[in-house]
Order: structure tokens, then C-alpha cells, then sequence
């Protein structure tokens, strides 16, 4: 019998990705067999699956390990983000239960889809090929596209699901476009090796396959953190899907396509950064104040903060403008402080509205500051930290990305930052206004805490605040991730 | 006792975690807990008023390193020096009657209410003795927070316009100075500096145009707070909305944020471009002082007045600031201290009133003199000592501000400022006829009840401190003035040749002013013995307000005697 020659490959880099895949696809068997009231089971399972692949990343911290020919890579800077995703899908997962029963679309499949979401995100970041990390984002997108639509008896939500992959699938051919130009000009997939060929070139701006792919690959990751004018979609989807799915797509895909934009522009293409940062540079303040001057108008919550998520990827663009040490430590910093107040806030949204996604205006938080102090007040923290006020983590984050900025010499891109945030604070303080200053004949005696939900608060609170008061314990992390990317 | 800074700063917090345990109904126990809690802060602030050694250098310092990441090292590093050593202490004493105030003018929300007052007493507190540029910036934050929510939930009719136009008129201004003081950050890096200790950035040598945007940057930022014109127009909704505790500690606390942020960083971080634009502030303070006096002539509600008044006085410690010499910003920093106190008085006079006849429009009232004895003798004290007359703490700021002012290169902002004092007089003693004096007419003023036991108790530590203050401020002036040469020393702009020295190193200010020993590492918040020694004049002792008259000539003299000394200090 003849031998299957298997070359021999480490898989060391993806045991998390397996043991989630296999976990997911365990998950989608045994649901089957839980009966209808009870797919909480998947949930607590979910959770506990992302503890243990945290772990299993965690593990990983300070190797850096090559595997499948040099097509995905074990580092710092890929197990920082695996870790940002696992805290979007553990919170997401822990919020999700009590929301999928009300609003009666507690299927099982919904924790083996976030799972495979978390794989192909995972993926995106620890991928070295432009191939691997095409595939992670195709994993990725296409679980959330179904996530997005996941409430089939609400139009919304199909609306969103629809749009979402509609626009989401044009993206994808632009960016697939830009990685068969770039192979074009580079003759590889692989970043280390277009770093290299790109690297011997004489003049590789003059290079017409190479920006041109360079610039559509742009678009199609613009597209995917919603960065302007590629954005249009995110209010509608982000409004339509269901809460949790809101929370999870603004947190933690819009991370990956992060970890994914700096990997290749950071690695395979810094010979011309002088170039890709000036899009960045437009597309940065674009984004920022698009993102800002429309969030002012709005009155339904869930849009109010799909505007803040555009405006939060346009300050994280202004420290990839930078992309030094400094604001790339600071966009990891503030993708992971983002996961953890963003998805708080919308947790405390999902606890405010009602069955089929009523009472989500903001004015209907009219009087929940002492109705319900505790719930007003973390909701608070996690407002201030948005609009970044000290001494919350989004504070430290933003002061990050601006310092970056800086230092490479983008003052203006820094002063608009600043001066987009303090408008950015209007619509936030707006929401505490509803909250501290309406008075409200509202008791809030729908609002059901239940222990995950709980303790998702909690995690999201702690994670908003202390690394607010003592940065380094994550920022070191964020640092020594950059560093040997 | 090494930390009694932190200390000082810090209980306020103990305080609200005790009154986390307090059931909210017991509004008695939360008011008098807090009360205990502030009066005890006082107590232990006193501590460093007799612990405080009179000399320039920062006291009861406290450095450790907080943030290490990256570019950035940020460091829990807390002094304090004649200058803020004041600022502090009239802090601490303002809450307990802040505090005491809110007695009954609060019976909603009393728990948060407390949780507010006690937050924002840290964070101001905590600006006051920062020494680390990024911890000053997270005070100052921080401190708008409470300050929101109690103008928002606790004031009056148009409360959350007010509180809102309040949070982002200061937040605006404040992050444009955060991406100065990042920007000043890096500038410091190149020449060596590596965390955000601010007394390492006084000898910090920044060309021109750079000077210009930092200041214009932190500028802006302390012009907001003052608040000067025409950047003041939250102000008079912010006190007038506030609820009377909010007003009192935004008057006499809130606002020298402000003027403090230009004594401690915009001026002697960036002297050149301070003198640079020493004429348009100084004309800002003047249109300010004329404009808001005017301005509170006209005005119907009493508070509105007395949030305009805030105005024009903040305009004079602006003036005596800008004068650079030693007489105009001793008598700014008396003026600061005595605005908290009269103001702060004042806001308290106003509650009282409203209290019981829930308007404050002043031609409701009218012949209260005759129902309320008690309360119109502490009103007229207060009123004098608002518009400055001889014997009351107003007049001595105000003098030393116009002297200082007059002996400067702004002789003639000061004329015209100098009508603003008799406008003041106009406008306080008009009002205070008007509610005080002619016929009581108005039956519902017939009925009015004079102070109380505890409103008088409110007001005596403030009168005190008017008379105190006002016929015998050497205590106060002899415990700043080593801090205010210092400052004078640094605002004093090196002379022209020097600044074309190439070299990108070069001091801040001549080396003669700063003693030759010192060396680079001359850092972390402990500044050699003879930092300000070297060059200093020896000047007369001078107590009280007389200044040696030959004092303010000294700018003349520091070029002859410095400039030889440029060349071994740039060699070094």
C-alpha cells in the first residue's frame, strides 16, 4: 500500500481554530437533540468552548511559529486579536440567550455560527498569505451573514441579512480583485515574499498592478470595518440584525478586518507606505466625521451606535495613518477596550427594549438612571468611554491612536480626531441626558437580569474601567504584539 | 505624615464609598457623613498649611510611576508650592460650606447628590497638585463629570441646555490642549525628557512656532474655564441653572482652573509666546471686565448678575497674570482666593433668598433690609468685598493686580480696567439696593424669616476670611511669594540674542536666572537648591502689599546681567 506523502506541518498555530471548529460542528449535531426550550445549554457550552480556546491562545503568547509553508503564523500580534475575538464572542454569546428567547428565535445554530464567525476571524489575523486570510474573511463573512438575518420573522433583520451580503459579496470580488493584481505584479500570495520582491523593486508606486491592487484590496476591508465612503450598509444592517449580532459585527469582525489591514500593509507592503497612508489619511477623516455628524441625528439607539461604530474604525484609521509603534499598539488597545464597551452597551440596550425590538429609541431611557441606578450607571461608564473621557479604556485607546498620529508628524489628522470626538460626546451625553435629567413615568419592570447576562456586564464594565486606571496591563500586551509582527 | 497630599485628595473617595453603604432614605445621615467628610478633608489640608516650608520649591511631593507603554511613561507625581498650596486649601474649605448648604436646598437625590459634590472635590483637588501633564489632564477630565450631572439632575429650568453647552465647550478646549501636550511630549523626547513631569518641560527650549501653537492650544483650553470673552457664554447658564452648591463650587473653585492652568503650565512652559500674546489677552481681559460689567447691570435674575460679575473679575486676575511681574500675579493669586471666597458668598446669598421665595429676579424684592437684618449686614460685607473696598479681601487683589498691571507693559489696559472697579461698585451696590432697601411692599417679603442658625454658621467662616484677608494678607502673600519670583523668573523672556542661538537644547531662560549647577537631570520633581536661586535679585523683603516701587524694573537690569552667561550655559 502506498504511503500519502503529508508534508509535515506544525498545528500548533491553528489548535484553537481546530478545537473551535470541531467544537462548532459538535455543537450543531448535539442541537439536534436539545428540545426547543432549552438551547441555553448551547450557550453555557459556547462560553465555556471560548474559555478554553482563550486558554489555548494564551498559551501561544511569545512563540512565534510558522506553519503550512509559511502561510499562517503563530505571534504576538495574532494571538492579541484571537484574544479581542473571543472576548466579543464570549460577551456576545453570554448576552445572546436571554435576547434570542424574548424575541423567539432561540435556534441552536446561532452559537456554532459564532464559533465559525471566531475561526475565520481568527484566521484573518494569524494568516501570512493573502489566500489564508481571504478564506478567513469568506469563513467569517459568510457565518455572519446568515447571523445578521438570523431573527427570519422580523423584515428587518432578513432586510439586513440581505444587504449584508448583497454589498458584503461585491466587496469581497473587489478585494479578491486586488489579491489576483498584486499576484500579478509579486507572483506570490505569500506577505513575507511580496514584502520581499516589492522591496526590490525600483519604483513600486510606478507600478500600476501593484497600486491599483494595493487600492482595491483597500476597498473591500474599508467595506468590512465600515469605514467611509464604503459604510453605507452599516447603519441598516447594524439596526436590523439582532441586538447581540449588532453588538458582536461592530466589535469583533471590525477587529479582524483590522488585524487583516495591518498585517498586509504592515508586512507585505510598508515599502509603500508613503503612499497607502494618504488614502488612509482622507479615508481616516471621512470616516470620523461621517461617522459623528450623522450619529447626532439619530434617535433610534441601535443607529446611534452603528454611526459611533463608523466613527470609532475612522480614529482607529488615524492611528493605521500613523502606523508606527505607536498607533498600531494603540488601534490593538483600542479594538479589544471596544469589544468590551461596545458590546456592554448594547447589552444594556437589549435589557431596555422590548419583544420585537421596541422601546429602542433614546428617549426611551427616559428616567432608567434611577429606575434602575446600577444598570444607568455602567451604561454610563460605557458611554463615557466611547466618547472618550478618562478614566475609561477608550480614553487610553484614543489617546493612543491620536499620539501615534502625532508623533509621525499628522497633527491636523490628530486636532480633527480630537475636535470629531468632542462632537462625538453630543450624542453620547444625549443618552445620559435621557437617562439622569428626563423624568420618566417608565418602571423599567420588564428589564430581567439574568446571571449571563449579568455577568457579561460585569466583565465589560471591569474591562472598560481598569484598563482605564492602569493601561499597561494591556497595553504591554499590545506593544510586544506590534512589535514582532 | 509623607503622603497627607494624597491624602487630602483621596478621602473624598473614602467619602463616597462610605456613603455607598448609607441607605438613600437617611438624606440626614448621608448630609452629615459628607459634611464630616469634607470638614475632616479641611482639617488634613491644614496639615500642609503648617507643614509647608515658605520657599519655591514643590512640597509634599509624591512620584511613582503609573502607565509605562510605549513612547509614554506617565507618573503619579503630586506637589505643591505656594501657588497651588492656596488653591487647595481654599478647595477643601469651600466644600464643608458647599456641603452645609445643600441642607435643604437639596431633598431629592440626596445620596447622589453627595456622591457628586465628594467626586468633584478629588477631582479638583487632584488638579491642583498634579506635577505629571497627563495626570493634570485626567483630573481635569474627570472633574467635569460630577459637575454635569449635578448642573443636569439637580438645576433649574433649562439644565440640560446648560450642562451640555457646559461639558463640550470644556471638552473641546481640553482635548485640543491633549494633542498639544502630546505634541509637546514628543518635543520633549527629542531633547531627552522621557515621562510628563512638568517641571522637566519648564527648561524645555521650544522654537517660536512651536511656543505659539502649544500656547494657543493650552490657552484655549484655560480661556474656556476662566472663562474669558468671548469664550464665557456657558458660564452664565451654567451658574444660573446650577443648584446652589454647584454654582458656589464652580465660582470659586471650577473657575481657577483656568487661571491656574495659565500660572502653572501656559506661561512658564511657553514664556516667548506668552508675552507674545499678552496684549490680546490682556485686551480680551479688559473687554471682559468692561463687557461683563455692563452686561451685569442690565441683568433682571440676581444669579445672572453674579455669574457676570464672576466674569469681570476673572478679567482682572487675567490682567494681573498677564503682567508678568511680581505684583500683578500676587495680587491675581489673592484675587483667585478672594473671587472663590466673595463669589462663592454671594452664589450663597442668592440661595438663601431663593430658598424661601423660590424667584430670583430682583424686582421681586425690595426693603429686605427691614425683614432680615442679619442676612443684609453679611450681604453689604460681601458686596464690599466684591467690588474691592479698602479693608475687605477684595481690595488687595485688586490693587496689587492694577499696580502690577500698571507697572507693565499694559499701562494702558490697566486704565481702562481700572473702570471696571468703579462699574462693579455700580452694579453690586445698585442691586444691593434695590433688594435690600426702600419700601417692603411685596407681602410675600413681609413674611420672610432672617437667616437661620445654620446659614449664619454658612457664612461666618466666609466673612471671616473677608476681614482676614483684607487687613492682614501677609500670611497669604508671604507663603506664595518664593513660588511667584520663581514665576516671574520663568515668564521672563530670555533675552533677543539668546533666543536666535541656534542651538536646540538651549534653556528656556537665561542660565543666570537658574543657578549654573544645574544639570539635565535636574528632574522628577526635586529641582536642586539653587534652581532659582542664581540670578535672582535680592530683592527687599516686602510683606503686606507694598512692593519695593524699583521691583517691576528688573526685566531691564535681567538682560544686562544675563546675557554674558548664555555662552557656558549652551557650551554645557
Amino acid at each position: 500500500m502506498d504511503m500519502i506523502l503529508i508534508p509535515a506541518v506544525n498545528m500548533t498555530p491553528i489548535l484553537p481554530e481546530i478545537f473551535l471548529s470541531v467544537l462548532a460542528m459538535a455543537l450543531l449535531l448535539i442541537n439536534v437533540f436539545i428540545p426547543g426550550g432549552q438551547k441555553s445549554y448551547l450557550a453555557y457550552v459556547s462560553f465555556i468552548g471560548v474559555i478554553v480556546t482563550a486558554v489555548l491562545v494564551g498559551a501561544g503568547w511569545g512563540s512565534h511559529i510558522e506553519s503550512f509553508s509559511g502561510s499562517v503564523v503563530l505571534d504576538n500580534f495574532a494571538t492579541f486579536f484571537k484574544m479581542t475575538f473571543l472576548v466579543a464572542a464570549g460577551l456576545t454569546v453570554l448576552i445572546s440567550d436571554s435576547y434570542m428567547e424574548r424575541e423567539g428565535c432561540n435556534h441552536g445554530e446561532l452559537y456554532p455560527l459564532i464559533l465559525f464567525t471566531v475561526v475565520g476571524m481568527m484566521l484573518m489575523a494569524s494568516g501570512t498569505d493573502l489566500m489564508t486570510i481571504f478564506l478567513g474573511l469568506e469563513v467569517m463573512s459568510i457565518s455572519l451573514y446568515v447571523l445578521a438575518g438570523f431573527n427570519r420573522a422580523n423584515k428587518k433583520s432578513n432586510e439586513a441579512g440581505l444587504k449584508y451580503f448583497l454589498l458584503g459579496s461585491f466587496s469581497t470580488g473587489f478585494m479578491l480583485y486586488g489579491m489576483a493584481l498584486i499576484y500579478g505584479a509579486t507572483g506570490t500570495t505569500r506577505l513575507y515574499k511580496i514584502a520581499a520582491i516589492v522591496g526590490q523593486m525600483t519604483l513600486p508606486s510606478a507600478n500600476i498592478l501593484l497600486v491599483a491592487g494595493l487600492l482595491l484590496m483597500m476597498t473591500g476591508f474599508a467595506f468590512k470595518i465600515a469605514a467611509a465612503p464604503f459604510h453605507m450598509w452599516t447603519p441598516d444592517v447594524y439596526e436590523g440584525a439582532p441586538t447581540p449580532m449588532t453588538a458582536f459585527m461592530s466589535a469583533g469582525p471590525k477587529a479582524a478586518g483590522f488585524a487583516a489591514l495591518l498585517r498586509i500593509f504592515l508586512v507585505a507592503l510598508p515599502t509603500l507606505q508613503a503612499e497607502w497612508s494618504q488614502v488612509l489619511w482622507v479615508m481616516a477623516v471621512l470616516t470620523m466625521t461621517v461617522g459623528n455628524i450623522t450619529a447626532l441625528r439619530q434617535d433610534n439607539i441601535k443607529r446611534v451606535l452603528a454611526y459611533s461604530s463608523i466613527a470609532h474604525a475612522g480614529y482607529a484609521l488615524v492611528g493605521f495613518t500613523a502606523g508606527n509603534g505607536t498607533g498600531t499598539a494603540g488601534i490593538l488597545f483600542y479594538m479589544l477596550s471596544y469589544a468590551f464597551m461596545n458590546i456592554g452597551a448594547f447589552a444594556i440596550v437589549i435589557l431596555v427594549s422590548k419583544k420585537g425590538e421596541t422601546n429602542g429609541n433614546v428617549s426611551d431611557f427616559a428616567g432608567l438612571g434611577f429606575k434602575r441606578p446600577l444598570l444607568a450607571l455602567v451604561m454610563t461608564l460605557f458611554l463615557f468611554s466611547l466618547a472618550g473621557v478618562p478614566p475609561a479604556a477608550g480614553f487610553i485607546g484614543k489617546f493612543y491612536l491620536f499620539s501615534g498620529a502625532i508623533q509621525k508628524g499628522y497633527i491636523w489628522l490628530a486636532v480633527i480626531g480630537v475636535l470629531n470626538s468632542a462632537a462625538s460626546v453630543y450624542y453620547y451625553l444625549r443618552i445620559m441626558v435621557y437617562m439622569y435629567f428626563k423624568e420618566s413615568t417608565e418602571d423599567f419592570a420588564w428589564i430581567k437580569v439574568t446571571a449571563p447576562v449579568a455577568l457579561a456586564l460585569i466583565i465589560a464594565a471591569a474591562g472598560t474601567l481598569i484598563p482605564g486606571i492602569v493601561p499597561s496591563i494591556i497595553l504591554e500586551y499590545a506593544q510586544m504584539a506590534v512589535k514582532l509582527m | 505624615m509623607s503622603n497627607v497630599l494624597s491624602l487630602t485628595t483621596f478621602l473624598p473617595i473614602l467619602g463616597v464609598l462610605l456613603l455607598l453603604f448609607i441607605p438613600k432614605d437617611s438624606k440626614g445621615v448621608l448630609r452629615n457623613v459628607t459634611l464630616a467628610v469634607t470638614v475632616v478633608t479641611f482639617l488634613v489640608s491644614l496639615i500642609m498649611l503648617t507643614g509647608f516650608q515658605t520657599n519655591a520649591e514643590f512640597q509634599f511631593v509624591e512620584n511613582v510611576p503609573w502607565i509605562a507603554a510605549g513612547p509614554f511613561m506617565m507618573r503619579y507625581n503630586i506637589g505643591i508650592d505656594g501657588i497651588s498650596l492656596w488653591l487647595v486649601i481654599l478647595t477643601t474649605f469651600i466644600m464643608p460650606i458647599a456641603v452645609l448648604s445643600t441642607f435643604t436646598a437639596v431633598e431629592e437625590k440626596v445620596k447622589e447628590y453627595m456622591v457628586c459634590l465628594l467626586l468633584l472635590e478629588t477631582g479638583m483637588l487632584g488638579a491642583f497638585i498634579s506635577l505629571d501633564l497627563f495626570l493634570f489632564y485626567i483630573f481635569w477630565e474627570v472633574m467635569l463629570i460630577p459637575m454635569y450631572f449635578m448642573i443636569g439632575i439637580w438645576g433649574g429650568k433649562n439644565k440640560i441646555y446648560a450642562a451640555v453647552k457646559f461639558f463640550i465647550y470644556t471638552m473641546v478646549g481640553s482635548l485640543l490642549m491633549l494633542v498639544a501636550l502630546i505634541f509637546l511630549y514628543f518635543k520633549g523626547m527629542e531633547a531627552g525628557i522621557h515621562d510628563f513631569g512638568l517641571l522637566q518641560f519648564y527648561n524645555l527650549k521650544l522654537d517660536m512656532a512651536t511656543q505659539i501653537w502649544l500656547f494657543l492650544a493650552f490657552a484655549f483650553a484655560f480661556a474656556i474655564k476662566v472663562p474669558m470673552f468671548p469664550l464665557h457664554t456657558w458660564l452664565p447658564d451654567a451658574h444660573t441653572e446650577a443648584p446652589t452648591a454647584g454654582s458656589v463650587i464652580l465660582a470659586a473653585v471650577l473657575l481657577k482652573m483656568g487661571t491656574y492652568g495659565y500660572v502653572r503650565f501656559a506661561i512658564p512652559l511657553f514664556p516667548e509666546a506668552a508675552h507674545k500674546f499678552a496684549p490680546l489677552i490682556a485686551t480680551l481681559a479688559v473687554i471682559g471686565i468692561i463687557y461683563a460689567a455692563l452686561v451685569a447691570m442690565v441683568q433682571e435674575d440676581v444669579k445672572k448678575l453674579v455669574a457676570y460679575s464672576s466674569v469681570a473679575h476673572l478679567g482682572f486676575v487675567m490682567l494681573g497674570v498677564f503682567a508678568f511681574n511680581q505684583e500683578g500675579i500676587t495680587g491675581g493669586m489673592l484675587q483667585m482666593i478672594n473671587h472663590g471666597i466673595s463669589t462663592g458668598a454671594l452664589f450663597l446669598i442668592v440661595g438663601f433668598i431663593y430658598e424661601r421665595r423660590h424667584t430670583r429676579l430682583i424686582t421681586d424684592f425690595g426693603g429686605l433690609s427691614k425683614q432680615m437684618p442679619i442676612f443684609a449686614t453679611i450681604f453689604m460685607i460681601v458686596t464690599f468685598s466684591s467690588v474691592g473696598l479698602p479693608g475687605t479681601n477684595g481690595f488687595v487683589g485688586e490693587f496689587l493686580i492694577l499696580l502690577g498691571a500698571f507697572e507693565s507693559e499694559l499701562r494702558w489696559f490697566t486704565i481702562v480696567a481700572t473702570s471696571g472697579v468703579i462699574l462693579s461698585a455700580v452694579y453690586m451696590l445698585w442691586v444691593f439696593q434695590r433688594v435690600m432697601f426702600g419700601e417692603l411692599d411685596n407681602p410675600k417679603n413681609q413674611k420672610l424669616l432672617d437667616l437661620n442658625g445654620r446659614e449664619i454658621t454658612i457664612m461666618v467662616p466666609l466673612i471671616a476670611m473677608i476681614f482676614f484677608m483684607g487687613l492682614y494678607p501677609k500670611p497669604f502673600i508671604d507663603k506664595m511669594d518664593p513660588a511667584i519670583k520663581k514665576l516671574v523668573a520663568q515668564a521672563r523672556i530670555a533675552p533677543l540674542p539668546a533666543r536666535m542661538m541656534p542651538a536646540s537644547n538651549q534653556m528656556q531662560m537665561p542660565a543666570g536666572h537658574q543657578g549654573a549647577d544645574q544639570t539635565p537631570d535636574a528632574q522628577q520633581g526635586q529641582m536642586p537648591a539653587g534652581h532659582e536661586g542664581g540670578g535672582e535679585k535680592p530683592a527687599a523683603p516686602h510683606g503686606g502689599g507694598e512692593m519695593p516701587a524699583g521691583h517691576s524694573g528688573v526685566d531691564k537690569s535681567a538682560v544686562l546681567q544675563t546675557s554674558p552667561a548664555v555662552n557656558p550655559h549652551d557650551a554645557k
